[in-house]
């Protein structure tokens, strides 16, 4: 057990402690998010990641990525929420895309898109979710029918963020409705410049589109845009969500660590001195660190076996509550200001946009109902509630 | 970054568990009300947990406190009732001089500090009124101690106590010592009357404020542990039972009422498991993050033991709630760690200070982590 960086871990970080002093421009300094806000700003930042040899970290090299262990990947989180960064704006590629083609893709496939992934050049959005197939995800009814050598499609997704700037979706279809409902499916990327598909934004509780619904009508898919084998779809998208899942944890740390040290910051600006709302600013301060050494824990376990621990199950459940908790006591701490929003209230309306934003965090990547009942039934070996 | 136990000491854990469930089963716990049979101190002792970081020249292993931490979670797991968390723990540090006794398991010992006006947490030193007078080249004692942790298993009590120059830490073999009925009758707590009693002097004015600082920090990380030990219990014997127990034609562990309770339960205990771990790190390498890792540390476990007790007994209904079940006794010494130098607000108050009372720099040392240190090359 050893918490300090390696010497090759702290001149990793010390390079890029610099780097970021150097290179964040200061308009993206503390930018909220929210992709409809900063789509050529957020272009223009990846790609300076990408050149600067910081994204793609743990993937092969091969690939267009660095190569380098899980732990630089962990520590470029934490430096990006120090410096107040923004991350690379193609989330869904690099999360979840991009792993998946590794795992699943052919070889053209893969040339075709990892590189532009990296490099922001292509942004992806997921098609999973549908109005009737949300948790029970294999309910799913978008049709993907095989006509002239390739697939059309026709139907609709839902809460798909980015689609709106997406040049690719990740698409899961039903390529067979005979069959039983774990099986014909597949799995697509759809280029979103293809007649026929529609994109719409919907507007959320905080007033921003961050998601979209998109509508698919009649979109020819041609066959080399499968990814794995027709009607394997279901395995592919767990292979996804597991790298949803699986890799999440360092940057919802690195995003909570951002929001606990802006409520220390606050509650000091402020000089909260009520002991009751101290002893709450201190437990946000040490569910932090319980979900930062949590992650650690993960980490170790993944770079000495290659498989993740069931550590990773549980960070996403404890982040979305702790970030829901932390948020609601910053505007506790504003008082009367509370209602304030950009222009008159405090720090333009930073801990309102992100207290109502909070709501979404025990719903999306897995609802926290969900989410128990992965632990209940894999980890802790319960028995099946269905 | 490397955030796991050895290989070496994931087999002290794996040898420390198999020996304690044939040995010191839960079940034994609660057949025998809790009781601690002292010829069991020498099973403890030849399996050479006393001495893991007594110097080997001591009799000891020479080894840190991760090898404790180890022993503490696992012991807290089967509630060993028997004087450990008090003489390792609590006495220990100011025991330098006879550890080759302790290494042998030929001393148990505890640590009274607290009095009853007060003060009641190591934190509050300056009101300790317990005299110490020197007596012709001895010394003698003069007071009365309150909550000493395992008073009535110990042989050797470790005294704070007022002497001409200032705080020093005496030895006492005797006293009138009364066991008071303690709700965790595992690690009863008791009062200690004394007068004229002779002492001798352990550590020295000056010194001893340090040692009983020190003594603090190892306490909480030491509870923090053993809370984990007492969480994975409880949270195992929900497991056990939502997994077995048929209603309605199934087992109660298919609804989500019942098995979303224990997930929470488990996570709370994991949560708590890391910052457990981080504490017993801090404290074995003595960093400047030590004392506020082990109070965040043993404030969060504590709360998450008791929680996942809660929880357990209410998924085992109405057997949860009987003394013959041994829930109960997980349950009462979880709370005896939440009430250790004070329940989670008191410690989260000095997290507090901590974070909000000094300047951006001040704090640094808690919000940078360990992160731009490198580790040394051996």
């Amino acid at each position: 057990m050893n918490l300090r960086d390696t010497p090759d871990e702290a001149a990793f970080r010390g390079e890029l402690r610099a780097w970021l002093r150097d290179n964040l421009p200061e308009e993206l300094r503390a930018h909220r998010g929210g992709a409809g806000r900063f789509e050529e700003l957020g272009r223009a930042w990846s790609r300076k990641l990408y050149e600067a040899g910081y994204v793609g970290l743990t993937w092969p090299r091969e690939y267009g990525g660095v190569g380098a262990p899980y732990s630089h990947q962990a520590i470029f989180f934490e430096e990006l929420a120090r410096a107040e960064a923004p991350q690379h704006i193609g989330v869904i590629g690099l999360g979840m895309a991009g792993p998946t083609i590794i795992a699943h893709g052919t070889d053209e496939q893969k040339s075709a898109h990892l590189r532009r992934i990296l490099s922001a050049e292509e942004i992806w959005c997921q098609g999973f979710s549908e109005p009737e197939a949300g948790s029970d995800l294999a309910g799913l009814k978008t049709r993907a029918e095989e006509r002239n050598g390739g697939f059309v499609v026709n139907g609709q997704k839902v809460w798909s963020s980015f689609a709106h700037i997406a040049e690719y979706c990740l698409l899961v279809t039903r390529s067979d409705p005979e069959a039983p409902k774990h099986e014909g499916l597949t799995y697509l990327m759809v280029d979103m410049r293809s007649p026929g598909i529609e994109v719409r934004p919907l507007r959320q509780i905080t007033g921003e589109g961050e998601f979209n619904e998109i509508f698919f009508t009649d979109v020819e898919v041609p066959r080399e845009n499968v990814l794995g084998e027709v009607g394997q779809g279901w395995s592919v998208a767990m292979t996804t969500l597991l790298h949803e899942r699986g890799t999440l944890g360092f940057a919802l740390t690195a995003a909570l660590e951002a929001a606990v040290l802006k409520l220390i910051a606050l509650a000091k600006e402020r000089g909260v001195v009520d002991p009751g709302l101290r002893e709450r600013i201190a437990r946000e301060w040490v569910e932090l660190q319980a979900l930062r050494y949590t992650n650690y824990r993960a980490l170790t376990k993944l770079m000495q076996t290659g498989i993740p621990g069931p550590e990773g199950s549980i960070t996403k459940l404890h982040w979305s509550v702790s970030n829901q908790r932390l948020t609601k006591l910053a505007l506790e701490i504003l008082g009367p200001e509370a209602q304030l929003l950009d222009g008159g209230g405090y720090a333009e309306g930073y801990w309102q946009f992100q207290q109502l934003r909070s709501r979404g965090n025990t719903i999306e990547a897995g609802t926290s109902e969900i989410l128990r009942n992965i632990v209940a039934e894999r980890v802790l070996g319960l028995p099946r509630s269905r | 970054m490397d955030f796991a136990f050895t290989e070496e000491q994931e087999l002290l854990r794996s040898q420390a568990r198999s020996f304690l469930s044939d040995r010191f089963s839960l079940e034994a716990v609660a057949e025998s009300e809790g009781r601690w049979d002292p010829a069991t101190w020498a099973e403890v002792t030849e399996l050479g947990w006393t001495g893991v970081s007594i110097p080997e020249d001591k009799g000891g292993a020479g080894l840190g406190f991760l090898e404790e931490a180890v022993i503490f979670e696992e012991l807290g797991r089967v509630l060993y009732p028997g004087p450990f968390f008090a003489t390792i723990a609590l006495a220990l540090p100011a025991l330098a001089e006879r550890a080759e006794a302790v290494a042998a398991g030929e001393l148990t010992a505890t640590l009274a500090w607290a009095e009853p006006g007060g003060p009641h947490t190591l934190t509050d030193l300056e009101g300790i009124a317990t005299e110490a007078r020197p007596e012709g080249g001895a010394w003698q004692l003069t007071g009365e101690k309150a909550l000493v942790p395992d008073l009535g298993s110990v042989q050797t009590v470790v005294v704070a106590a007022r002497g001409p120059d200032g705080l020093g830490l005496f030895a006492v073999e005797g006293g009138t010592r009364e066991s008071l009925p303690t709700m965790d009758s595992t690690r009863a707590l008791g009062r200690l009357r004394l007068e004229r009693e002779p002492a001798t002097l352990l550590v020295e004015p000056g010194a001893a404020e340090e040692v009983l600082h020190r003594t603090r920090v190892r306490a909480l990380a030491a509870l923090a542990l053993e809370a984990v030990g007492i969480g994975a219990a409880a949270t195992a014997l929900a497991i056990q039972h939502a997994s077995t127990r048929e209603q309605f034609g199934r087992p109660i562990g298919v609804y989500q009422a019942v098995s979303h309770s224990v997930v929470d339960a488990y996570v709370g205990v994991e949560l708590g498991r890391s910052l457990a771990y981080w504490a017993a790190w801090c404290v074995a390498e003595g960093d400047e993050q030590a004392p506020i890792a082990a109070a965040a540390a043993k404030a969060q476990v504590a709360d998450a033991a008791v929680d996942a007790c809660e929880r357990s007994i209410q998924v085992h209904g109405g057997i949860g709630f009987t003394w013959e079940h041994v829930l109960h006794r997980l349950y009462k010494r979880a709370q005896w760690i939440q009430s250790f130098e004070g329940f989670g607000p008191v410690l989260r108050a000095e997290v507090a200070a901590a974070l909000l009372d000094v300047s951006d720099a001040e704090s640094e040392v808690l919000v940078e982590q360990q992160t731009l240190e490198t580790q040394e090359v051996a």
